[in-house]
């Protein structure tokens, strides 16, 4: 390990220290970013779908770059609700605006991103110091220092920044947050499976290097609050299923079964016949959203990404604003290196940069989503049916009218859920759709 | 069918193990009285934690790990010690 001091140790090589790592260095200052796997993306899990905007903001024009590890640029995206086994509903929206250069978003194999990003970041003048796992930060006088790793290293820094994601140990041993709750984050669980990618084209309506995602809501999660997804990758398709940690323990259901239950529904199965699986994987998932939040900043440390809890489960969106946060720490220690201050005050710049971007309004609107839901969880269940219900009488054909049909759909849902209760939940939904 | 669900899947990961376990449990006794339910073997994706009911005591298969980090909000007494291998060990991913 170097004995200079840098301006900045950066730990994680995620989306969120990337960007950081690169953003600082290409303004000047002197990082180290340190990741504890083998390489960048050894320990790292998503879906992956990442967002070519907040990338773009940190790479501009990385599409263009022929290293860069894109699998398929995302065209259409599905929502399936199921009822029951047998009963689903499709909606799918398909973009031809998404076919441009770059797209909306696109799916990655995180390894080679992770990987890819790191690369960029080193290639602007940050030092990546791969299988380093940071054990505590060092504290002098109250303010940050550098860190020590589990090897007994030390590294001298004018100021932390905690990107290690949703276990945060630094974000821990800074004493600013304890243990997440089980009802703060959501275990996923994963496979990617190879097939050969006429398959894939054939079986989605996919053309050249289009894309889909299917996300699965209803009776797929058990009444958990979670959901199951298919995304399409070049020669393979990821699979896997999240439910909230609290959700699982409660219902006590192994996570591995759960992808067992989600493989086997009738529609996921047929879409990945013959599938072959190359890797299953588990993470964790920050669902606390704002009010888990820890402070973003302190004397001599910033916190970024999945350590913050910053992720919109509601949008599946993380990666991307890991990125943004990460980036807007990278422009606060460019500055704070501008004017040799790395104090509380002058890091307050990167919470006013977070609350002027899109991270906090969303994560503002998310707040209470979670909490609404589990107030009632039975809107998982209820809402899939009843509408699979009100699909069935519209779409069969028997000797009554359809007026009876109609009659009865609504005779269902004031049963079942009455009218006040119904305007309650659209209530407490209100924000999840938005 | 779980232990086969499971031995299949982590049969498909890369591992460098180290000689030395990550992952301990803080006081055996508390597993063996107090805990009635053991959410810690249903719930680890890698199966890392396996009740004996001979020896009474939770055994511990760090090798397994796939390091999520949900066993120490699991155990509702607080009683699992899971720190981050040292570097460089553990699970390496090829996909992710
Ligand atoms: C199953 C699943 C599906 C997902 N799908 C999506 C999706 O489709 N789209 C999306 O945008 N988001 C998705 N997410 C969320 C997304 O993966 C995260 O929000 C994102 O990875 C956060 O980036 P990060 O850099 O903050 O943290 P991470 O990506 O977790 O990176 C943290 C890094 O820090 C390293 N590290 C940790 N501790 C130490 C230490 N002590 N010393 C050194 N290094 C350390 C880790 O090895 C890791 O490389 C998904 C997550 C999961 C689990």
């Amino acid at each position: 390990m170097p004995d200079d001091i840098f301006d900045a140790v950066i730990v994680g090589a995620g989306p969120a220290g990337s960007a950081c790592a690169l953003t600082a260095a290409a303004g000047g200052a002197n990082v180290a970013l340190l990741e504890r796997g083998e390489y960048p993306g050894a320990k790292n899990v998503q879906g992956a779908v990442l967002y070519a905007k907040h990338l773009d903001a940190v790479v501009p024009q990385f599409w263009k770059d022929p290293s860069f590890p894109g699998e398929r640029n995302i065209t259409e995206q599905r929502v399936v609700v199921t009822s029951g086994r047998e009963d689903w509903i499709n909606f799918s929206f398909r973009g031809g605006r998404y076919k441009t250069e770059p797209p909306n978003c696109f799916t990655i194999i995180r390894t080679k991103f992770d990987q890819w990003f790191a690369k960029k970041a080193e290639e602007k003048g940050a030092q990546l110091f791969t299988g380093v796992t940071v054990s505590e930060p060092i504290r002098t006088n109250g303010s940050v220092k550098g860190v020590k790793t589990s090897d007994a290293e030390e590294l001298n820094a004018h100021c932390v920044v905690a990107c290690d994601g949703v276990n945060s140990l630094i974000a821990q041993k800074l004493g600013v947050i304890d243990e997440w709750k089980m009802d703060e984050v959501a275990m996923g669980v994963k496979e990617v499976l190879a097939i050969p990618k006429e398959k894939i084209d054939d079986r989605f309506a996919l053309e050249g290097n289009e894309g889909l995602t299917i996300e699965f809501f209803g009776s797929i999660s058990q009444g958990m609050i979670g959901y199951a997804f298919l995304y399409t990758n070049k020669e393979s398709l990821s699979l896997g299923v999240g439910a909230k940690l609290s959700d699982l323990r409660r219902k006590m259901i192994k996570p591995y079964d759960l992808l067992d239950f989600v493989k086997t529904h009738p529609l996921i199965s047929r879409l990945i016949k013959d599938a072959k699986p190359l890797e299953y994987s588990a993470h964790l998932i920050p669902e606390g959203g704002l009010h888990s939040m820890p402070p973003l900043y302190g004397d001599g440390f910033l916190i970024a990404g999945d350590a913050a809890q910053m992720v919109n489960p509601t949008h599946r969106e993380g990666s991307n604003l890991a990125m943004t946060a990460g980036h807007l720490a990278g422009q606060t220690i460019v500055e704070a290196k501008k004017n040799n201050d790395f104090s509380k005050s002058a890091l307050a710049a990167y919470e006013r940069k977070i609350k002027a971007s899109y991270v906090w309004p969303d994560l503002w609107e998310h707040r209470n989503v979670e909490k609404n839901v589990e107030k009632d969880p039975s809107i998982l269940e209820v809402y899939p049916r009843l509408l699979c219900e009100a699909m069935y009488h519209h779409f069969t054909a028997d000797d009554r009218p359809k007026k009876e049909h109609k009659k009865e759909t609504m005779k269902m849902f004031l049963k079942e859920r009455g009218l006040f209760k119904m305007i309650q939940d659209a209530w407490r939904l209100r924000d999840a759709i938005g | 069918m779980s232990s086969s669900a499971v031995d299949a899947r982590l049969g498909l990961l890369t591992y460098k193990n180290d000689h030395e376990s990550h992952i301990s449990i803080k006081n055996q006794d508390v597993c063996a009285n107090q805990c009635k339910d053991k959410p810690c073997v249903a719930l680890c994706p890698a199966a890392v934690y396996t009740w004996d009911d001979v020896k009474k005591n939770t055994k511990v298969q760090y090798e397994n790990c796939i390091e999520c980090g949900g066993c120490r909000m699991i155990c509702p007494y607080l009683n699992i010690d899971c720190h981050w291998p040292r570097g460089g060990f553990g699970v390496a991913y090829k996909y992710g």
